[in-house]
């Protein structure tokens, strides 16, 4: 007997429909891109420019404030209308996209989901409202995967009521902008039996002394998001900047990982329309033996593929987002829609650039900049190698 | 300072438009969206509002089947409420009947002391609406304003010309039609997108408004569409080859159009 539980059919749950406020959303979000990101994006990716004035224009418009509570000037919707923005970003400039979904997802929702109400009210109307950025310290030049490994300590001294922080982070996303007000990282703070290490979630002010940004990374892509390795030396905060439950850290970076990793998918979902467009209309506009080149199937079905892509990575973003705004477990979905919008993105954009040909390989032509930037998606917020162990597990096998 | 604004929700440009073959004009049955001209008129009436320091700014728009897409885009850029005539007899309405509705439905907000709109709307450009509106009210109208100042009991408005502008002033209230691209409508936010679910939209009918249905639509049109023709293809430019003295060439064509 097939073993497939009844719910996880729930036809409500499987209809994607957006509502008037989504749309109404993506329409200002378009409109947006298309006025103040698709005339700059190109110079940004040539010459790494952080654009901090167009990040603050996000946040005017709302971006940044999506899911969280009015009370802490959020816009009180869900994933599922964070997806739509950043759905539409991506199409335009994956690093403004991303810029938004760290900020949203690794800055602000820590903080929401764990802080005291005295810590939200400190950080939270600033990042909701863009004014201020966020980031989270996760990775470390030893420990990326596997981010049990930290090696990054927090000692409590009990006398001056400070944690005193050493060590390093690697790869940090919105850690250096001069938006960025804080940095969440996770350390160890003690032995948690066993030898396991305990490990806690700090916040770290940004331009506390002894907090060290590192010079940008020279990236394959997302040129315009901004990236940086962060070291710790003898760096002080305090006490009362323990995020959550002391030795809870890592367990609560984990709980809201999937939001993140339905966003990235979200993202990638935006990538393959892009393509999608970017190719239809080159493939009946270039000629080539005196037709169009998408008169040959070999170019035509290339298209036609992208839109199979882009139907189910649709399905797969939404259906996921719609699980967890509806309070369903969601974890082996989110992992899916990461997994395959991801992967599907990076074919679809090394197919849109052989269907541009040459000029789909020099740097101001769209697709050659999704290409280059898309790779990362299989990379960040969990591999594609670790949606398949999340995957796995949650089908029960004996993977380790 | 309240402030009324006029706008008009119109077919997506970017689609492909159709025209009604019987009756001649655009077809208006699917979704509309806010005039793009009429979001300068939004966008100026919220500045100044704001410069007054307080008021509100209403909205008042004619749009077949309840239509309030485009009403809600500028409830979410801050407009506090909306006037919303709708009614099937106004199938056909031309643009003195369109202005007698608009009139009455700004009788309908109480306390406006300014009423703005677009010079004309994309889709009619008749440019003919603010006028007649100003007329049928007895307010002073003053149109094509590139700026617009508030003092005491005056609006004092910098009127385009071709050459320059014009220093004109009219006592409050008035009408005065907003030049496009004069000021950068803001973008809604996404509070704003939410906050303008709930905002209140006034729908009225020819009835409610008093106005004899028969004085309007099809029935009162004082103008009839005869015939609709494509507008002729853009002729092919002249092609110069340059011999050295392409430069004069250049002079004496701009030198025809009288623009040097
Ligand atoms: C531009 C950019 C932005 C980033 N932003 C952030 C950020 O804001 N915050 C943050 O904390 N991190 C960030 N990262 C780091 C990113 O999340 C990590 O690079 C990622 O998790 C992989 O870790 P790693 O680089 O250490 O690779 P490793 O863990 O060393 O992996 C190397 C390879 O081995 C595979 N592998 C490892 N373990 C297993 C396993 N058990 N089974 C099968 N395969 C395995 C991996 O899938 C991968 O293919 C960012 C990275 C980049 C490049």
């Amino acid at each position: 007997m097939l073993g497939a539980t009844p719910e996880a059919y729930d036809p409500d749950l499987m209809i994607v429909e957006l509502n008037d406020e989504q749309l109404a959303l993506r329409t200002v979000v378009h409109d947006f891109c298309e006025a103040e990101i698709a005339p700059h994006a190109e110079a940004w990716d040539r010459d790494h420019t952080f654009p901090a004035d167009t990040v603050r224009a996000m946040g005017e418009l709302g971006l940044f404030g999506i899911p969280f509570p009015e009370a802490y000037g959020g816009g009180g919707a869900d994933l599922t209308t964070l997806c739509v923005a950043l759905e539409e970003l991506a199409k335009y400039d994956q690093s403004m996209a991303m810029t938004v979904e760290a900020g949203v997802g690794l800055g602000a929702n820590p903080i929401f989901h764990f802080g005291t109400e005295e810590q939200r009210q400190q950080w939270l109307p600033d990042l909701c409202a863009g004014r201020t950025l966020g980031g989270f310290g996760l990775t470390e030049p030893d420990a990326g995967s596997d981010a049990g490994g930290t090696r990054t300590r927090a000692v409590l001294d009990e006398a001056a009521g400070e944690w005193v922080i050493n060590g390093e982070k690697a790869f940090i996303t919105n850690s250096g902008t001069e938006l960025t007000s804080i940095v969440t990282i996770t350390a160890v703070t003690g032995e948690a039996g066993g030898g396991r290490p305990e490990i806690s979630a700090i916040v770290v002010p940004a331009g506390t002394p002894g907090f060290d940004v590192a010079r940008p990374y020279r990236k394959m892509g997302w040129h315009a998001s901004d990236t940086h390795g962060l070291a710790f030396t003898d760096c002080r905060v305090p006490e009362a900047n323990l995020l959550g439950a002391r030795g809870k850290g890592f367990a609560q970076f984990l709980a809201i990982l999937d939001e993140g990793r339905v966003a990235i998918a979200a993202v990638a979902l935006g990538v393959i329309e892009c393509c999608l467009a970017e190719c239809q209309r080159y493939a009946n506009e270039r000629m080539a033996f005196g037709r169009p080149i998408g008169a040959n199937q070999a170019v035509a079905f290339k298209v036609a593929d992208m839109a199979v892509m882009a139907e189910c990575a649709r399905g797969l973003v939404y259906g996921a987002a719609r699980l967890r705004d509806a309070g369903r477990p969601f974890k082996k979905e989110a992992a899916i829609a990461k997994l395959y919008a991801t992967e599907a993105a990076v074919t679809a954009t090394r197919e849109a650039t052989q269907v541009f040909g040459g000029y789909g390989y020099i740097d101001e032509t769209l697709v050659s900049r999704q290409y280059r930037d898309a790779k990362i998606l299989e990379i960040g917020e969990g591999t594609s190698e670790i949606q398949r162990l999340v995957i796995s597990r949650e089908l029960g096998l004996p993977v380790t | 300072m309240n402030i009324v604004v006029c706008v008009k929700q119109i077919p997506d440009p970017a689609e492909p438009g159709a025209l009604d073959p019987n009756t001649k004009t655009l077809k208006r049955d699917g979704k509309l969206i806010l005039d793009e001209s009429d979001s300068y008129g939004v966008e100026m009436a919220l500045q100044l509002a704001d410069a007054a320091g307080g008021g509100e700014v209403t909205l008042v728009s004619m749009a077949p089947n309840s239509e309030t897409s485009g009403l809600r885009t500028a409830l979410a850029m801050g407009a506090a409420k909306s006037v919303l005539v709708s009614d099937p007899a106004l199938s056909g309405t031309d643009a003195l009947g369109t202005a007698k509705i608009l009139a009455a439905a700004i009788k309908r907000v109480e306390g406006a002391d300014l009423i703005l709109t677009a010079t004309e709307s994309s889709d009619g450009y008749t440019g003919t609406v603010p006028e007649q509106i100003a007329e049928l009210l007895g307010l002073p109208s003053i149109t094509f304003a590139k700026s617009i100042a508030i003092d005491g009991g005056t609006v004092k408005v910098q009127r385009q010309t071709e050459a320059g502008y014009d220093e004109c002033e009219a006592p409050l209230p008035a009408v005065v039609s907003v030049t496009a691209g004069v000021v950068e409508p803001r973008y809604p936010s996404f509070k704003g997108i939410m906050a303008a679910k709930s905002k209140p939209v006034d729908e009225v009918d020819c009835a409610a408004l008093g106005i004899d249905p028969g004085s309007v639509g099809w029935a009162g049109g004082g103008q009839e569409i005869v015939t609709v023709e494509a507008a002729p293809a853009r002729e092919a430019g002249e092609v110069v080859e340059d011999d050295g003295t392409g430069f004069e060439k250049i002079v004496a064509f701009l030198d025809n159009l009288k623009v040097i």
